[in-house]
C-alpha cells in the first residue's frame, strides 16, 4: 500500500511513484518535452505553444505570494487551447509592446508521482480515474530587448500535470508559479 | 518643438520657475516627470502632506493583529487591525497605520509582507511597540542594577509617550484604508467630494469585500503618468483592440467625465455596447473587424443589480454603467470594468519609476460562478492583460521621451493636453483631455503655493 502526498496549495492528493525506471524514464521524456517547449517560445514559433497541452487543458501563470496564500488570482489563467490561441492573436496582433527576446533555462523535472483527472479544476471531459503525472521543474526566463543587456525577467517553478497519450505526454495544467515579486513592467509571451 | 539654444536656464530649485509656457495646465514641462527635486516636493506635499493616500482594504486584515506593510509615497507603513474596546466598536474601526521606522535608530524592523502580531519589536534593541505605535518599553530604560550602583539607562527626563512610531489619521470608508501623515488632515468625505462619492457608494457601501489577490509590476515611468493613463479616456479605444472591437469602451459610448472641485480626482463612466464596426473605428489601426475568440469565456458578461444606481446628477432617471474608472489623487485608481473590481495603488520610486500594485476583490455574496467570472476578465487587466499591458509600455516610452529631450537640461519640451479645449470641465463624452487638465491645474496651484 503506498502513502499519498498531500500537496495543500494546488489541491492535490499524489500517489508517488516507487518504480525507479519508470520515474527515470518519466523525467526523460518531460525534460525532453521542456526543452521543445523552451526552443518554441525563445524562437516565438507561438503557434506551436498550445499544441503542448490537451485541448480543455490550463496554462497559469500565478504569483507566489497569491499560490502560498491560497488566494485565486492569477497574473494570467488561460483554460482551454483555445484561450491560448487568443493569447497568440493577442501577444502578436493586439497588444501594443516593446519586442523582446525570452530565453527559457528549465532545471529538471522532479517526478513526484500520479493522481487522478479528479484533480483538476478546469472543465474537461476526461474520465475522472484517468491517470495523469504530476511534476516540478524550476525555470529562469530572461528578458533581452534590442540594444540592451539581459535581465533575468521571470523566476519559478512549474506545477505540472500530464496527460499520457498515444502521441507522447500533454499538459493538462501548466501552473507557473514565481518568485519575482514585480513584473519588470509587462507580461506579454507566454513563460 | 523648439529648443531655446540662447543659453541654458537655471536650474529650477524654486518650482514655481517651471517653465510653463500657458496660464492654464494644457501644456504640461517635461520636467514636472523629469526633475528628482520637483519629485521629492510632490512627495512631500501630496504623499506626506494634507492629503490621504489609499493603504488597503479592510478585508486584508480582518483579525486582531492581522497586518499588511504597504507604501505611502516612498515611506513604509504597516496597516494594522488593533483590539477595540468594547465600549468604542461603534466608534473605533480598529485600523492602525504606523511608519515602519524604529523611533530608536531608525530601523525598518518590520520585514515580512503581512503577517499577525501582537506588538512590534525592533530586532536591533528591542524596543517594543503596541499595534498603535505607542512605545511599550525599552530594555534598560531605567538602567543596569549592581550591587554597588544602577548602570547606564536613559536619562530621567526620557519620556516613552514622545517616542512612537509615526502614527498616521487613519479612515475607513465602506472597507477601503486611507492614512494620512498629516493629523489635521479634512475629513475623508470633504476630501473626495460630492461629486466622487457617489461613485464609490455604490460600488462599496454596506458590502463586505473578499480578496482575490495581487498583481504587482514596477514600471519605469513617473507615477503621475498612471493617473494620467487612467483620466485620458482618448486612448483606450485606439490603444486597446479588445475595447475597441468587442465595445467595451469607445468614442460611440454614452459617456461622463466627472471630477471634483478641485480637479484632482475624477471618474470615467462609460456603459458598453455591442462593439463592430463604426464611425469610430475608421482609420483605426486596433480595431480587428474580423477578430473571433476561439474561446469567449472572457466575456461571459453578467450585468449586477448594484451596477444601476439612481443618477447623481438627475436623480429622475437611473444609471448603469458597466465601466466606471476612478482615480483618487494621488494613489490609487478604483477599476470597475465589467465584472473586474479591483483598486491599483501608485508607489512611487524615484521621479522616473513606480510600483503598480492590483488587488482584485469580489464581494461576500458572490455565487461561485461570479467569482470565476471575476477572475477569468483579470485576463483583460494587470501587468499582462490584455488591455493594461499596453498601458505600462507606452507609460515606459513616455518617460524615455521626455528624459531624452531633457538631458541637456534645457527643459523646453511639454506634453500637449488640448483634445476638447483648454478649460478643465467635466463632459458627456470621451473626446477630451479634460481629467489631465483638472489634475494639473490643481497640481501646479499645490507645488507652487
Amino acid at each position: 500500500m503506498s502513502s499519498t502526498v498531500h500537496i495543500k496549495q494546488l489541491h492535490l492528493t499524489i500517489d508517488p511513484l516507487k518504480d525507479a525506471s519508470k520515474k527515470w524514464a518519466l523525467q526523460q521524456e518531460i525534460n525532453d518535452i521542456n526543452a521543445q517547449y523552451a526552443q518554441a517560445l525563445d524562437q516565438k514559433e507561438l503557434d506551436a505553444w498550445p499544441n503542448f497541452f490537451i485541448e480543455q487543458g490550463r496554462y497559469q501563470i500565478q504569483a507566489r505570494e497569491n499560490f502560498e496564500r491560497s488566494l485565486p488570482l492569477s497574473l494570467m489563467d488561460l483554460e482551454s487551447q483555445g484561450m491560448m490561441k487568443d493569447r497568440v492573436y493577442g501577444v502578436t496582433q493586439t497588444i501594443f509592446h516593446a519586442p523582446y527576446y525570452t530565453r527559457h533555462i528549465i532545471g529538471q523535472a522532479l517526478v513526484l508521482g500520479s493522481t487522478t483527472a479528479q484533480s483538476l479544476q478546469q472543465s474537461h471531459t476526461l474520465p475522472s480515474e484517468q491517470l495523469l503525472w504530476v511534476s516540478h521543474s524550476n525555470y529562469a526566463v530572461f528578458r533581452t530587448k534590442p540594444g540592451s543587456v539581459s535581465e533575468v525577467f521571470n523566476v519559478g517553478q512549474y506545477n505540472d500535470l500530464w496527460l499520457p497519450t498515444p502521441g507522447g505526454l500533454k499538459l493538462a495544467w501548466r501552473r507557473c508559479v514565481y518568485d519575482s515579486e514585480l513584473i519588470l513592467n509587462s507580461l506579454i509571451y507566454p513563460i | 518643438m523648439k529648443r531655446d539654444t540662447t543659453g541654458l536656464q537655471a536650474h529650477h530649485q524654486d518650482f514655481t520657475t517651471l517653465p510653463w509656457s500657458r496660464e492654464d495646465s494644457s501644456r504640461v514641462p517635461f520636467s514636472a516627470y523629469t526633475d528628482q527635486q520637483v519629485h521629492a516636493k510632490e512627495l512631500s506635499r501630496f504623499f506626506y502632506g494634507s492629503h490621504w493616500n489609499y493603504v488597503g482594504l479592510l478585508s486584508e486584515i480582518p483579525n486582531w493583529g492581522d497586518f499588511k506593510k504597504t507604501f505611502i509615497g516612498e515611506r513604509e507603513v504597516i496597516m494594522v487591525k488593533d483590539m477595540v474596546r468594547p465600549a468604542m466598536k461603534d466608534v473605533d474601526h480598529g485600523v492602525r497605520v504606523v511608519e515602519n521606522r524604529c523611533a530608536h535608530r531608525g530601523v525598518r524592523f518590520l520585514q515580512e509582507s503581512t503577517g499577525n502580531r501582537r506588538s512590534f519589536v525592533c530586532p536591533y534593541h528591542q524596543w517594543a511597540y503596541k499595534l498603535n505605535g505607542d512605545l511599550g518599553g525599552l530594555p534598560f530604560k531605567d538602567g543596569v542594577q549592581t550591587p554597588e550602583e544602577i548602570q547606564g539607562g536613559m536619562p530621567s527626563d526620557f519620556e516613552l509617550s514622545e517616542h512612537g512610531l509615526t502614527q498616521l489619521k487613519v479612515e475607513v470608508l465602506h472597507g477601503l484604508v486611507f492614512a494620512s501623515f498629516d493629523t489635521k488632515a479634512p475629513d475623508i468625505k470633504e476630501y473626495l467630494g460630492p461629486q466622487i462619492l457617489p461613485w464609490i457608494d455604490r460600488i462599496f457601501k454596506g458590502k463586505t469585500l473578499t480578496l482575490l489577490g495581487y498583481n504587482r509590476q514596477r514600471i519605469p515611468g513617473n507615477w503621475k503618468l498612471m493617473m494620467e493613463n487612467i483620466k485620458d479616456p482618448y486612448h483606450p479605444g485606439l490603444l486597446h483592440t479588445w475595447f475597441v472591437t468587442f465595445g467595451l469602451w469607445r468614442a460611440d459610448q454614452k459617456s461622463r467625465m466627472i471630477m471634483d472641485a478641485k480637479g484632482r480626482h475624477a471618474v470615467m463612466i462609460s456603459t458598453r455596447n455591442e462593439g463592430g464596426g463604426g464611425a469610430v473605428t475608421q482609420g483605426v489601426t486596433s480595431f480587428k473587424p474580423g477578430m473571433k475568440l476561439h474561446d469567449d469565456r472572457l466575456l461571459d458578461i453578467v450585468g449586477e443589480p448594484w451596477w444601476t444606481i439612481a443618477d447623481p446628477s438627475d436623480a429622475e432617471k437611473s444609471i448603469t454603467p458597466s465601466v466606471t474608472m476612478i482615480t483618487l489623487f494621488p494613489s490609487v485608481i478604483i477599476q470597475q470594468q465589467v465584472n473586474s473590481l479591483s483598486t491599483r495603488q501608485i508607489v512611487p520610486n524615484g521621479h522616473g519609476s513606480f510600483d503598480f500594485v492590483w488587488t482584485h476583490f469580489g464581494f461576500e455574496d458572490d455565487s461561485a460562478e461570479m467569482t470565476k467570472r471575476r477572475l477569468r476578465q483579470a485576463n483583460l487587466f494587470g501587468p499582462a492583460g490584455y488591455v493594461s499591458a499596453d498601458d505600462g509600455e507606452v507609460i515606459e516610452l513616455s518617460q524615455a521621451g521626455f528624459e531624452q529631450w531633457n538631458s541637456d537640461g534645457q527643459d523646453t519640451g511639454e506634453t500637449i493636453c488640448e483634445l476638447g479645449g483648454r478649460e478643465v470641465q467635466g463632459t458627456q463624452h470621451m473626446v477630451t483631455e479634460t481629467l489631465i487638465r483638472g489634475m494639473y491645474a490643481y497640481w501646479r496651484e499645490v507645488m507652487s503655493s
